[in-house]
């Protein structure tokens, strides 16, 4: 049974702000979870877990300096800028 | 009525000069004009004629919205990249650029590629163009319903967790996942990196083949892309299936629709006379790929959609604080399944539960995998239904999230594996909803599915069913 504010606790971990679809959200939440529990059904102690599904070792090149994202294009999208920079909110006060 | 023809069928005309890539986008332009206002495929829709060049000679494609294309808005269908224009192309928009490719436009989308039914689009649901109150599918739904429709020719779509397959069963289309690596994810906006993949939707299986050889090979740019050797998939074609062993994974019909049961066994029928062996095979873990699925899934993109703070690209909510900029920013930037998973993944990630849930499901992912690598053993493909039933209703299970991930029960598996499955139509139900039958094959192997599609299109020719719009009679 997940609560609500396991539910408050993820939302501020992920910077997501919940309003009144909290309640919702735990609902629907609780019954996914409780879904997955389904997978305790399985013995899986001596089973190796996937971190690759497809396995090719290491993949390597060489260092070489190769052209990269011109500065004004990566600054394009950027919702606020200032010279060469990305803008934020003040963070040192 | 050019729009209706194979990508095939227009090349060869345009060999014999009997058309040529404007006309073909000028009749694609017009369907555009009248049936989109029903069927809602299209985010953007290009203006440029094309040029003709190459091997597709200036043929226009059209592409998912969650694909890069340089200089070209790409939302994912979400507020929070509602004007991003990326300055680079992907990978796959390269290689098409490369063969003469011209583009007609941007495909609708579940936001992020997250959904079956493509109603979480900030840009609106797409619809089934088979019947305009049904759901297309998803999340490559804009993709399906366009090559359905009429609205493109053929179209690039992704693939988490079904997203190709799915929507094309629905929408009585061709759609293929190759393996795991076969095609560059480059300039693919990220959902789930372990799962996700570029394949092509089209109305023939030589259509697939002609796509893949175009997108599929190694890339640089791409480290989990695969140097293993690019086939000519079209030499898969019209071969002879006679005495190939296909597996049929029987346990999965039984909670199937009356459509998808009575044409998977006329399906099984069509292999049968075909002179290919069927033997059944089991798939013992299958049944927790669901559950398997929407941990790995959600956990992988919280990852990937921590990325969206309002500052170097998309949508932003300005506030003097920097934390609560970020929170502002996301809350009103992403929709609410978006949310859903983010928050799911944040949660079975997080201190004291990713144990119990991520390693747990990263382990029944051997088995899932072990499963197949058993029956592959003995079989060469495994046949069974793309979906368990034809398209739902629009607003059926929007609320109900559960339900809704529950109709990916039989897609999951090859993500989850890594594997090649292709979709192709299989029939009508009652109501005229088209339903798919799924090949899954062996990694890299995706010729051999190639051929047994081929072979069972041959004979079939559902291809040559199209939708008829209701609301232009």
């Amino acid at each position: 049974m997940i609560s609500k504010d396991e539910i408050k606790k993820v939302a501020s971990l992920s910077r997501i702000l919940l309003k009144e679809e909290i309640e919702e959200f735990t609902e629907q939440l609780d019954t996914i979870l409780d879904y997955m529990n389904k997978l305790n059904e399985l013995n899986t102690e001596d089973i190796d877990p996937v971190f690759h599904i497809v396995e090719f070792g290491n993949v390597f090149r060489n260092d070489e300096i190769k052209a990269s994202l011109a500065l004004d294009e990566a600054l394009k999208n950027a919702p606020q800028k200032e010279g060469a920079f990305f803008k934020v909110p003040r963070i040192i006060k | 009525m050019l729009y209706r023809l194979t990508l095939t069928e227009i090349l060869q005309m345009v060999k014999e000069r009997k058309t040529n890539a404007k006309e073909v986008f000028f009749s694609l332009k017009k369907r555009i004009e009248e049936v989109e206002k029903y069927v809602n495929a299209y985010i953007t829709v290009f203006d440029e004629e094309p040029e003709e060049k190459g091997l597709l000679n200036g043929i226009p494609i059209a592409i998912k919205d969650n694909i890069c294309m340089k200089d070209k808005r790409t939302t994912c269908a979400s507020r929070i990249l509602e004007n991003f224009i990326p300055p680079y192309d992907a990978t796959v928009v390269e290689r098409l650029k490369k063969s003469g490719a011209s583009f007609i436009g941007k495909t609708n989308m579940d936001e992020f590629a997250m959904g079956s039914s493509c109603e979480t689009s900030h840009f609106g649901p797409t619809k089934n163009p088979w019947n305009t109150n049904y759901i297309p599918g998803g999340s490559s739904g804009g993709s399906a319903a366009a090559v359905a429709s009429g609205e493109a020719i053929c179209a690039l779509g992704s693939d988490t967790g079904g997203s190709i397959r799915q929507p094309a069963a629905l929408c009585g289309v061709v759609g293929m996942k190759p393996t795991y690596g076969r095609v560059s994810r480059y300039g693919l906006v990220a959902f789930a990196s372990s799962l996700d993949q570029i394949g092509p939707i089209t109305r023939t299986v030589e259509d697939t083949a002609l796509l893949l050889n175009i997108i599929c090979g190694k890339d640089e740019r791409d480290s989990t892309s695969a140097d293993i050797p690019v086939p000519d998939f079209r030499k898969a074609l019209n071969r002879d299936i006679r005495d190939v062993k296909i597996g049929v994974y029987e346990k999965g019909l039984e909670d199937c629709s009356k459509a998808v049961k009575e044409n998977f066994k006329k399906a099984e029928d069509v292999f049968a006379g075909l002179g290919a062996e069927l033997i059944p095979v089991d798939l013992p873990h299958l049944e927790y790929a669901v559950a398997d699925y929407y941990i790995i899934a959600p956990a992988e993109a919280s990852s990937n959609l921590a990325r969206y703070d309002g500052v170097r690209y998309g949508f932003q909510q300005w506030r003097d604080d920097l934390m609560e900029m970020y929170r502002e920013t996301r809350s009103s930037g992403f929709g609410n399944e978006v949310k859903r998973r983010i928050l799911l993944g944040t949660y079975v990630l997080s201190s004291g539960y990713y144990d119990a849930y991520y390693l747990k499901a990263q382990k029944v992912r051997t088995l899932i995998k072990e499963d197949f690598d058993k029956a592959f053993d003995r079989v060469k493909a495994i046949i069974l239904p793309t979906s368990p039933a034809e398209a739902f209703r629009l607003g059926e299970r929007i609320n109900d999230p559960l339900k809704m991930y529950l109709s990916d029960i039989f897609t999951i598996p090859a993500n989850l594996a890594g594997l090649p499955a292709i979709s192709v139509p299989m029939g009508l139900s009652e109501d005229c909803l088209p339903v798919g039958l799924q090949i899954v094959g062996r990694a890299f192997c995706e010729d051999e599915i190639i051929s047994i599609a081929h072979a069972f299109e041959r004979e079939t020719c559902f291809y040559k069913k199209i939708p008829v719009f209701k609301e232009q009679i």
